[in-house]
């Protein structure tokens, strides 16, 4: 997994609450077998048309929001269906960071497994950058997970907290089943002690 | 201080504590199903490592099976996933109930039929409504493809260990109103994401009356309001639903796992992070009118206004779900037309389910215009159905019998509703574009999507007069 310790890129704003991972990355896309290629049908059905043609409204098709790689997202995003599919969407296309007050848990996790840092900020610091933004008071910013501060260009400066765990896997792109083999010894001895209702019989 | 359930349960599983706030914590059912395993199996095999415990691990097909012939896969895609899943199956030596087994199905309804689910069990799953199994007092919960792969290596997961939350459910459930108009009724009042970051014990004086089908209804939703897992304390209902099953404990074993389950019950002085009630006695026939399950409220009820939202985040979120939707303020729910009924899915495809909705449709005829079906959460469902001849009554009646999978609940397969059309349906999830792109989903219980049917709107069912009809 690709490490992120600190990142700097264009910012888009995406206001809408609950935004489920239906809408990330629709059903008709999670049939192949591939973790690879989800990026061109990251948020389908509000990026398109029914006939197929980019619909000029959608956040992530204005000509400002273009090679943006940070998500400025609002309240309980990625909820829904526990598809990881829904982060290899938004990774594919080149997000390395989503912002937001809250996330669903499932969402959460998944992200950290594939490079993408999920950063929980207040509500009301939420409500100031996207205002700020939306003035075009600002475009970028600089996310760095070492100190844990995220800095606009216009000055904004956003202390944030990532569990220490996660922080550390991410900081060294490192593959959590390599962590877990460490302790083969506690699984083997957790095993040797297991009671009948652990097994299927 | 004592524990509660969930506390007990997890304690029980956690292999290493780290300090840093992260539990290993050891799997005992790993369920597993086409759509989310691929990469997992894939990364296995890159890295050269193999299935740690595949008697733990159990696979079925269900999101992309079509319904009417299950064998005949079309979809060029969906078949090489559903091919790669029997393969992945065969060289890892994992078990496969597929398109020709008996007890193939949805693989919430087929866990707890098979006896795989257990009281006191970590389960998980590459889906969210893995909160099902939560029912049996089991701590179940959704995980995303790396985890999948994860615990096919490591039979573990490192987890944070979850806040918790008890919602009491009080009162009993009133003629016609059925587990599935609780579950909607609570997220109605109580919001999307109330649960994130909690695992909820359900308690309170409903749930000994609840039979386990209702149970996973409720367990089944809970990831619908963000909460990790859903729990409920096993007892006698429980217990007696778990013996003999084909992989449950037998003779010795069975007897110490009983005792053991006797003891998983939240201690009387127990402490939740988080404590709600919700009274069940007053609670009229749901049905949702957004695009998420918390946008709901009474069949007898009008579609809302956002002018009179909290918030202008929150009034546009109404306004962006009533134009999806179509609606305009103030119409009132019962008179709104549905041209597609849809009764299945992980949430309300069981047997209960079916006898319910049947006892509705009795002797009545699908309104003109309206195109439902029916499809079992399993093939054992269909089968326990069919002998007692409840697919006559739905045929009788103009319904589709179908063959069980997930179906039109995510239109991964065929069963997709045409834009601009509209469904009641029991499944768990009114998203934008989820039975298909501008399709219009209303979630309501068997009973409620039964009357539609026959009515060709919403209908309060407790106006239908019919026979055995109280849950």
């Amino acid at each position: 997994m690709e490490p992120l310790v600190k990142h700097e890129g264009k910012v888009v704003c995406m206001n809408r609450l609950n935004v489920d991972t239906d809408q990330i990355i629709p059903k008709q896309f999670l049939k192949r077998i591939e973790r690879d290629g989800f990026g061109e049908f990251l948020f389908y059905d509000w990026r398109y048309q029914a006939d197929g043609t980019p619909n000029a409204n959608f956040e992530l098709n204005t000509a400002r929001a273009q090679g943006a790689t940070i998500l400025l997202a609002d309240e309980n995003f990625g909820c829904g269906s526990s598809r990881e599919h829904a982060v290899w969407a938004l990774a594919d296309y080149g997000f390395r960071v989503v912002i937001a007050p809250s996330f669903a848990d499932i969402f959460f996790n998944n992200c950290f497994k594939n490079g993408v840092l999920p950063i929980v900020i207040p509500t009301d610091v939420r409500k100031e950058l996207a205002e700020t933004h939306a003035k075009g008071q600002w475009e970028r910013a600089t996310v760095d997970l070492e100190a844990q501060v995220i800095e606009t260009d216009c000055g904004h400066r956003i202390v944030f907290e990532v569990d220490a765990h996660k922080r550390y896997m991410l900081l060294n792109g490192l593959d959590d089943i390599g962590l877990t083999l460490q302790y083969e010894a506690d699984i083997r001895a957790y095993e040797a002690n297991r009671k009948a209702y652990q097994f299927v019989y | 201080m004592g524990k509660t359930l969930f506390e007990k349960v997890w304690d029980a599983h956690v292999v290493k504590q780290l300090p840093d706030g992260q539990a290993l914590l050891y799997i005992d059912l790993h369920l597993v199903h086409e759509v989310t395993s691929p990469q997992a199996f894939a990364g296995l095999r890159f890295a050269k490592r193999t299935v740690r415990q595949p008697a733990q691990t159990f696979a079925t097909m269900d999101h992309n099976v079509p319904t009417v012939n299950p064998t005949d896969v079309r979809d060029a895609i969906a078949k090489k996933q559903i091919e790669t899943l029997m393969e992945n199956c065969r060289e890892f030596n994992v078990s496969l109930a597929g398109l020709d087994s008996p007890f193939q199905g949805i693989v919430h309804v087929i866990g707890p039929e098979l006896g795989l689910t257990l009281p006191g069990k970590t389960i998980v799953c590459g889906d969210s409504h893995t909160s099902t199994h939560g029912a049996f007092g089991a701590l179940a919960f959704g995980i995303g493809t790396s985890e999948v792969e994860h615990v096919l290596a490591t039979q573990c997961l490192w987890q944070n260990r979850p806040k918790t939350m008890r919602i009491r459910l009080n009162g009993s459930l009133q003629p016609g109103i059925t587990a599935k108009d609780v579950i909607l009724g609570l997220i109605a009042k109580n919001g999307v994401n109330f649960g994130t970051g909690y695992v909820v014990e359900y308690a309170g004086t409903l749930i000994p009356q609840l039979s386990m089908e209702q149970r996973m209804t409720i367990c089944n939703m809970s990831i619908e309001f963000g909460a990790r897992a859903g729990m409920m304390a096993p007892d006698e209902t429980t217990i007696a639903y778990v013996k003999g099953r084909q992989h449950a404990p037998r003779g010795e074993a069975w007897e110490a796992a009983v005792s053991e389950w006797k003891s998983l019950v939240s201690d009387a002085d127990a402490q939740f992070d988080v404590d709600i009630e919700f009274d069940v006695d007053s609670l009229e026939p749901q049905v949702t009118w957004g695009t998420n399950p918390g946008m709901g409220g009474s069949v007898n009820g009008v579609v809302p206004d956002p002018a009179d939202a909290a918030t202008e985040t929150e009034a546009r979120a109404i306004r962006q779900a009533l134009e999806y939707m179509g609606l305009e303020p103030g119409t009132k729910i019962s008179e709104i037309p549905i041209q597609h009924v849809f009764i299945g899915s992980c949430t309300n495809a069981r047997i209960e389910d079916l006898r319910l909705a049947a006892a509705i449709v009795k002797g009545r005829n699908v309104a003109e215009g309206v195109h439902a079906m029916v499809v079992p959460g399993s093939k054992q469902v269909k089968q326990q159905a069919e002998e007692e001849g409840l697919h006559e009554i739905f045929l009788a009646a103009g319904f589709e019998w179908r063959e069980p999978g997930c179906s039109m609940c995510l239109g991964m397969n065929p069963d997709i509703i045409p834009a601009g059309e509209r469904s009641a349906s029991t499944s768990n999830r009114n998203f934008e574009g989820r039975q298909g792109r501008g399709a219009r989903t209303h979630l309501v219980s068997p009973a409620m999507a039964a009357a539609a049917a026959i009515a060709g709107h919403f209908v309060d069912v407790r106006t239908f007069q019919s026979e055995g009809v109280t849950a």
